[in-house]
This record gives structure tokens, C-alpha cells and sequence, in this order.
């Protein structure tokens, strides 16, 4: 019996010795998505991005010799699990960089982490702008924050004709942080602000702020919000006679899903987007688009998950850029690399321009945004 | 006016599911006196159930809604007899932590089975909405508005007007005397949890089509509940009808009228004030002693 425990004691010992050294075999990067809640279906689409990255750069060799290797946790959809996943992973996983967390107030709640241990993240989809103007050294964002798509978006209001817009947004940093953006660019361009409406993440029934809605003078409705969220206010406008322009920010409304499932319900809308998954020729990088368009396909993911799972995809691709320039895998060397990354994403050209508070500097790339319509079931570039 | 009655109109609709919602639970809990942490989940298999008739199979919708509730009945009944019948006599706290974690085998068992992308149903009535004068409702809602109304009346008359009804009206009063009677009590917690099961899918099944169906739909549905619930008074089925169209107007005008932004906070707030007033709920009925 005791040589029985000696030995498994010493089986033990030895798989624990063991462990660290398969681990120092390969770079980890974190993955900090929403996989369940009510953000479910775009994180799994940014994580899926990721692996198709990983694969592709582990396939040519990996990064420094080394394979690289995603460490990826559920946040649950919810800021505390987002802080406390960060936590996880770099103490108790030791990665040196990771990317994250989808949403913007997911976002923010791990950034005090990242200060806390000095790891820098990759944000891949948040649009705040509170992400790059606090003041966080470790933050690096390569989604446009709302003042950008507004800024992008201002030259097409005068050709859409916008006199008056209302509001309808997600009752968080996302939502709120868009109807300021927008608000102040549509009010420099002329354009009356009517109401701001909110709606929670998880709500489901918005025929309260629809009817209110219905009722103003305003020819424009700018909507922010995830794509199911967005399915159900289209549907509940036209079940509620509501007839105004639509136009949706925040890049996460995947135009696909919503002809699937609103239908006749979406004809017309306009949306803000970051990517041309329909057009894979008018992306900047047309062979990469449709590298990684075959390669999603056949993995088999919808496409309809291109425009949210391509963010996975540039991330992993930028962070593996900024560890093979850092030399080490480190979290410093790493922080410090991410300024001289300098490649083509699948929507633009990727450069961290600094934002934010001087001498405490967040990095933030500018992508390309364009505006697409659904029109008779078919999406495309927006004429204007 | 014109926005006062839309949303009026709308509050009647929304009233109309969560009255479903409400009395499926206030049932199961007045009488087995079980907290059924399940309801939320019975609601989203309901929505599921109704997404496989309706688009997996390609049933006629109004075939499938039936269908999708007999699902639920099926499933409250089969929890009934595997969960609940073995523990009978157990701690109201050990029923509820069984229950709980029903509810999260059901909840992820959606999510395993069907992934976390949003379902949806569609229906067989005309994208126009239905125009009267300035109010506008969509076929669809109405017709979940009429459906609801005749299950909440069906419900009505079979406890009241059967002898399964006057058995389970028996167990309410007391299980021990409603024994020696002759009751099979048994049978009673069986038929009344399948019941109550079967009016949580059949809420799911009416506004899967309405919204969007997802593994995490019934979280809120159940919140929502337990809330009309405890505002109608535990046990009390015309309270949780009542109650499931205070909470529908509390929420519609206070969204319209306060603020969007707590729209879900307007329902708690009338609930904390009831229970300050009448801490028994508004239609609780007088507790039996000794």
C-alpha cells in the first residue's frame, strides 16, 4: 500500500514538473469572449476567427519558432466574469497578451486588470470611446471607437437627406457612447437630435420606445445594437406602422442574420459596417478576404458570422505580428511592439495611432467603415 | 392620446403572455408548494419545441403550437415523476436546489443542442400591421393576445368546473384531508406540475414567433414570473392573471412615459409597494391554520 502512495505521489510530482515544460513549448494567447448570455453567438463567431488565424499561422511555422497556442474562456456576457476571467488568465495561465472581450463594458471592466498586472490587450470589437481616452497604456483596439464610424458616416448625411434623427440604443457603454458620438456629429452637420430611447441588453420587447418613436417629426432612426436585438426592433417597427429611415452603428449587426430572420422587415435599412465579406474584390486585401471566406466555409460556420468573426481573425494575426517584433513572448516587450505593428487587415490597413491622455497613451488603428443596405433581400454597398 | 392608446394596446398584448406565464407558476407553487426554478426553461423549450414543429419538421403553425404545448406537457409531467415524486417530504430548500439545477441541464442542454444563435419562427399572417385609426398592432400579436385569452380560460374552467380541478382545488386546501378522501394526490401533483409546465410552453411557443428564440430567453420570462407571482399573491390564479396585466402596463408606461432605460425596473418598483402595503400579495387567499 505505502509503495503504491510513494509511487503516485511520484507520478504526481512528475506530472506537475511535467506540465510547465509542455507549456514553455508554445506562445499563449488569451481569448476573453462572451460564449454564453446574450452575446453568445458573436463571441463564438470571434473566437472561430481566432482559431483560423492560429491554424494559419501555426501551419507556416508559428511565431519565434514557437506554436501559438489560444487560451479561450467564456465571460459569460457579463463584466464581473470578464474581469475576473483577465484575472485567470494571467495568473493562473501566464499569458503574456490577450484579446478581448467583445463588448464595451466587458471591456472596460477588465482594463483595470490589465493596469493592475501590466499585460497589454487586444480590443477587437468594442466601439466606447471611453476604451482609448482613459488613459490605459495597455489597451490597443483595432475596432473603431463610435467617433470614428460617426466621423466616417458624417460626409454621406447630407446625401441621405437627414434632417432629424432619434435615438434607440442598448442601455450600456456601447449604446450610450454611440447616441453621444453621433449626437454631437449629426448637431455639427445641422441635423436636429429628437429623442434618445434606451433598451436593455436582454430585453426582448421594445413596443414602449416604439411608440414613443412613431410619434416625432424625425425622418431618421439610428439604432445600436447586436444583431438580435436588432431582429426584433425591426420586426416590432413594422408590426407598429413605424416608417423611418433606419440606420444601424456598431459593426455588430451581421446583415445576413437579420435578412434570415427579419425579412421583409429589414428592406431598406442601412447599416455601418467595417467589413465586405459580399464583396471580397473592394476589401483591401482581396486574396487574404477570400483566404480566410474559404477557410470559414469550410470549417462549417455560416457566413453570415464573417462580418464578427473576421475581428478574431485580424486580432490574432495583429498580436502575433507584435509578439514575432517583441522578440519575447513578454508582456512589456509585447506592449511596447504593438506601437511598430504595421499590417493589412481585412478591412484596412492596421497602425496603433496614439489616443488618450499623454504620456499614458492607449493605441488605437483606424478601419475602414462603409455603409451597406438590404435591398430586396440583397446586401450592398449603400447607393448614395 | 394617440401614443396612450398604442401603448395600451401593447400593454394588453405583453399582459396577456405573462398571465400565462404567472398563473403556470403560481399553480405548481400553491399546490405541491414547490418553487419550479424550471419555469424559465419550460418557457424556452416551448419556443424550441414550437421552432422544431413549425421550421425543423415544417408543420403548419397552427398545428404546431399544439404540439409544441402537449411538448410541454409531456416534459413537465416526466420532471414531475423523476425529480419531484422521489422527493416528496423533502426540505422546500432541497426541492428548490434540485430545481435550480434542472433548470441548468435544461438551459444548457438548449444552448449544446441548438447553439447561441438567435431562432426564428415565422408566422402565417400579412407583414402589415392590422391599422385602427392610430393604433397599430400586428396580426401576429393579436392573434397571441386571443390564444392566450382562451388557454387562461380553458385553465379557468377545468380547476373550476372538472373533477381533476376539484381534486387539485382539494390538494390546495389540504393534501392530507383531500387523501382521506379518496383524492389520488399522487396523480394530482403530476397532472398540476404537467399543467403548469404546459402553460410555460405554451407562452414560450406564442412569443418564440413574436420575438427571437435563444438558449437564454427564459431567464428574463422567469424573473418576470416570479414577480407577477408574488404581486397577484402566492397560489392565487386570478391574482396572477391581474397581476400579469398590472405588470405589462407598469412596464409599457413607464417606458413610455419615465424612462426606456428602466423599462424592467418599473414592474419592481409597483411589486416592492404592494408588498410594503399588502405584504401577502394583492389576491392572496387567506391562509388555512391549524
Amino acid at each position: 500500500m505505502s509503495t503504491f502512495r510513494i509511487a503516485s505521489i511520484a507520478a504526481l510530482a512528475l506530472g506537475l514538473a511535467a506540465a510547465p515544460a509542455f507549456a514553455a513549448d508554445t506562445i499563449k494567447i488569451g481569448v476573453n469572449e462572451p460564449l454564453t448570455g446574450p452575446f453568445a453567438a458573436s463571441g463564438a463567431y470571434v473566437v472561430n476567427g481566432a482559431r483560423i488565424a492560429a491554424d494559419e499561422i501555426n501551419a507556416k511555422g508559428g511565431v519565434l519558432g514557437k506554436k501559438i497556442e489560444l487560451v479561450i474562456e467564456d465571460n459569460k456576457s457579463n463584466p464581473t466574469e470578464a474581469a475576473a476571467v483577465a484575472e485567470k488568465l494571467i495568473t493562473s495561465d501566464e499569458t503574456p497578451v490577450m484579446m478581448g472581450a467583445w463588448g464595451s463594458s466587458l471591456t472596460l471592466a477588465v482594463m483595470p486588470k490589465l493596469e493592475e498586472y501590466e499585460v497589454p490587450m487586444l480590443v477587437e470589437t468594442s466601439s466606447s470611446g471611453k476604451i482609448t481616452t482613459s488613459g490605459n497604456p495597455f489597451v490597443f483596439r483595432i475596432s473603431p471607437p463610435s467617433a470614428l464610424e460617426a466621423e466616417a458616416f458624417a460626409p454621406m448625411v447630407p446625401k441621405l437627406g437627414m434632417k432629424k434623427a432619434d435615438f434607440l440604443v442598448i442601455n450600456n457603454d456601447w449604446g450610450r457612447g454611440a447616441a453621444a458620438d453621433f449626437g454631437k456629429m449629426l448637431k455639427a452637420g445641422g441635423v436636429e437630435v429628437g429623442l434618445v430611447e434606451t433598451m436593455d441588453a436582454g430585453a426582448q420587447d421594445m413596443s414602449a420606445q416604439l411608440a414613443k418613436i412613431k410619434g416625432t417629426d424625425a425622418d431618421t432612426l439610428m439604432i445600436t445594437a447586436a444583431v438580435d436585438q436588432l431582429t426584433l426592433v425591426f420586426k416590432q417597427m413594422a408590426a407598429m406602422g413605424v416608417k423611418k429611415r433606419v440606420v444601424t452603428t456598431g459593426g455588430s449587426q451581421n446583415p445576413d442574420q437579420i435578412v434570415a430572420q427579419a425579412g421583409a422587415a429589414a428592406e431598406k435599412t442601412l447599416h455601418l459596417t467595417t467589413f465586405l465579406p459580399w464583396d471580397p474584390a473592394k476589401t483591401p486585401d482581396p486574396k487574404a478576404t477570400e483566404y480566410f471566406l474559404a477557410e470559414w466555409k469550410k470549417r462549417g460556420h455560416p457566413f453570415a458570422g464573417a462580418t464578427e468573426s473576421f475581428r478574431g481573425y485580424d486580432g490574432i494575426r495583429t498580436i502575433a505580428a507584435a509578439i514575432e517584433k517583441a522578440g519575447a513572448a513578454e508582456p512589456k516587450a509585447i506592449q511596447k511592439a504593438f506601437w511598430e505593428v504595421k499590417l493589412t487587415g481585412l478591412n484596412g490597413p492596421i497602425a496603433f495611432a496614439k489616443s488618450g491622455p499623454e504620456g499614458k497613451e492607449s493605441g488605437q488603428s483606424k478601419p475602414g467603415v462603409y455603409l451597406i443596405e438590404i435591398a430586396d433581400g440583397q446586401i450592398g454597398e449603400a447607393k448614395l | 392620446m394617440d401614443q396612450f392608446l398604442q401603448h395600451l394596446v401593447n400593454a394588453m398584448v405583453l399582459g396577456g403572455a405573462y398571465a400565462l406565464l404567472g398563473i403556470g407558476l403560481t399553480l405548481i407553487f400553491g399546490i405541491m408548494n414547490v418553487v419550479n426554478f424550471t419555469h424559465g426553461a419550460l418557457y424556452t423549450f416551448g419556443a424550441y419545441a414550437m421552432y422544431i414543429a413549425a421550421v425543423s419538421l415544417g408543420l403548419n403553425f397552427f398545428v404546431a403550437l399544439p404540439v409544441a404545448i402537449v411538448a410541454g406537457l409531456a416534459l413537465g409531467a416526466l420532471i414531475e415523476l423523476v425529480l419531484l415524486r422521489p422527493m416528496r417530504g423533502a426540505d422546500i430548500d432541497t426541492t428548490m436546489l434540485v430545481m435550480i439545477g434542472a433548470g441548468i441541464i435544461l438551459q444548457s442542454g438548449t444552448l449544446w443542442t441548438f447553439g447561441g444563435v438567435a431562432k426564428s419562427v415565422p408566422a402565417p399572417f400579412p407583414d402589415a400591421p392590422l391599422e385602427l385609426g392610430p393604433v397599430s398592432i400586428s396580426w401576429l400579436r393579436l392573434f397571441v393576445l386571443l390564444a392566450a385569452a382562451t388557454l387562461i380560460a380553458c385553465a379557468y374552467a377545468m380547476i373550476n368546473g372538472t373533477r381533476l380541478g376539484r381534486a387539485m382545488r382539494a390538494t390546495f386546501q389540504d393534501a392530507d384531508t383531500a387523501a382521506l378522501m379518496g383524492v389520488n394526490v399522487k396523480l394530482i401533483y403530476t397532472a398540476t406540475f404537467a399543467l403548469g409546465s404546459s402553460l410555460a410552453a405554451a407562452a414560450g411557443a406564442l412569443l418564440g414567433p413574436v420575438y427571437v428564440i435563444f438558449p437564454q430567453m427564459g431567464d428574463l420570462a422567469a424573473v418576470k414570473a416570479f414577480a407577477i407571482v408574488i404581486l397577484g399573491g402566492l397560489g392565487s390564479i386570478s391574482g396572477a392573471t391581474i397581476g400579469g396585466f398590472i405588470l405589462a402596463l407598469a412596464e409599457e408606461f413607464g417606458a413610455g412615459y419615465i424612462s426606456s432605460g428602466y423599462r424592467d425596473a418599473m414592474g419592481f418598483l409597483i411589486i416592492l409597494a404592494v408588498l410594503l402595503a399588502k405584504p401577502t400579495g394583492l389576491f392572496a387567499r387567506a391562509e388555512r391554520v391549524g
